[in-house]
């Protein structure tokens, strides 16, 4: 399909006001998903080597979390449950 | 080199390398392209916009080494997106595959026209004096002339000056490009 590039000011501002910003809390926690990650491959290589933290955080992910200090967004918590076998 | 004119190879390139400055730019970069599809093309509710939007980066971060040119991770984030909006729409957990869909038909000329929105947001980089910034404000984020001028900290009676003199410089820019665009950061 060929478009017409021709542009007057109105095309323009049609043009900018076509993307407004996402929310910035959604920008930032995606900014921070490799931290995220790190964290998570942290929790995990953590529940491998040591048994009663990894007891804790099949039985109840969030409290053993929270006991040990960290925060983990609440989004990941499924996908750490997976890597767990919580 | 600002990271921000850092074209979309190089900034691919960089992220794979783990440089969490590079993965702030990319999403900086990408984020209202993604927020438009989600919410102005599909319109999805904002939680499942959000849903899809941090679905979108983390499957960007987690396949970046699956992108097989680097330069084409704007259309690449454009058709996970897609994927993902129409899966929230049937109500799947999964993604499926792209397909003709009758009851989710894609309007061409809207994705046409973000593509071209993403282009323009590459041309404003370029304006001198806040121009971005002002055009941006008023436009976009809807912002009064008073908001603006205290942002600025530029007079509230100036805005509606520049905001014509820098339309005239962005139809300049525009005009002297050629018909195709590449966009972001090329």
């Amino acid at each position: 399909m060929t478009r017409n590039h021709s542009y007057d000011e109105e095309r323009i501002a049609d043009l900018i006001a076509a993307m407004p910003p996402a929310p910035a809390a959604w920008v930032k926690a995606a900014q921070q998903l490799p931290a995220a990650r790190a964290e998570m491959d942290e929790i995990v290589a953590r529940a491998e080597a040591d048994q009663r933290f990894r007891e804790a955080a099949v039985a109840d992910l969030e409290a053993a979390l929270a006991a040990e200090g960290y925060d983990v967004d609440r989004r990941l918590l499924p996908a750490l449950r997976e890597r767990l076998g919580a | 080199m600002s990271l921000a004119l850092v074209a979309d190879a190089d900034l691919v390139a960089r992220c794979r390398r783990g440089d969490q400055e590079a993965w702030n730019e990319l999403v900086n970069r990408f984020s209202r392209y993604v927020y438009a599809i989600t919410s102005r093309i599909y319109r999805l509710e904002s939680h499942d916009a959000e849903d899809v939007f941090q679905e979108v980066f983390t499957r960007t971060y987690e396949r970046l080494d699956e992108l097989r040119d680097d330069s084409a991770v704007r259309p690449w984030i454009g058709t996970l997106t897609r994927r993902l909006c129409l899966d929230k729409l049937r109500g799947g957990g999964r993604e499926q595959p792209m397909e003709e869909d009758e009851e989710f038909m894609e309007d061409g000329d809207a994705f046409a026209d973000l593509d071209e929105a993403l282009a323009v947001r590459q041309v404003m980089k370029d304006l001198p004096e806040h121009c971005a910034e002002i055009l941006d404000r008023f436009f976009a984020r809807d912002e009064s002339y008073k908001t603006i001028g205290e942002a600025l900290d530029i007079p509230a009676g100036t805005i509606a000056s520049r905001i014509s003199r820098c339309l005239s410089k962005m139809k300049s820019k525009l005009e002297g490009r050629k018909p195709r665009f590449q966009p972001s950061g090329s």
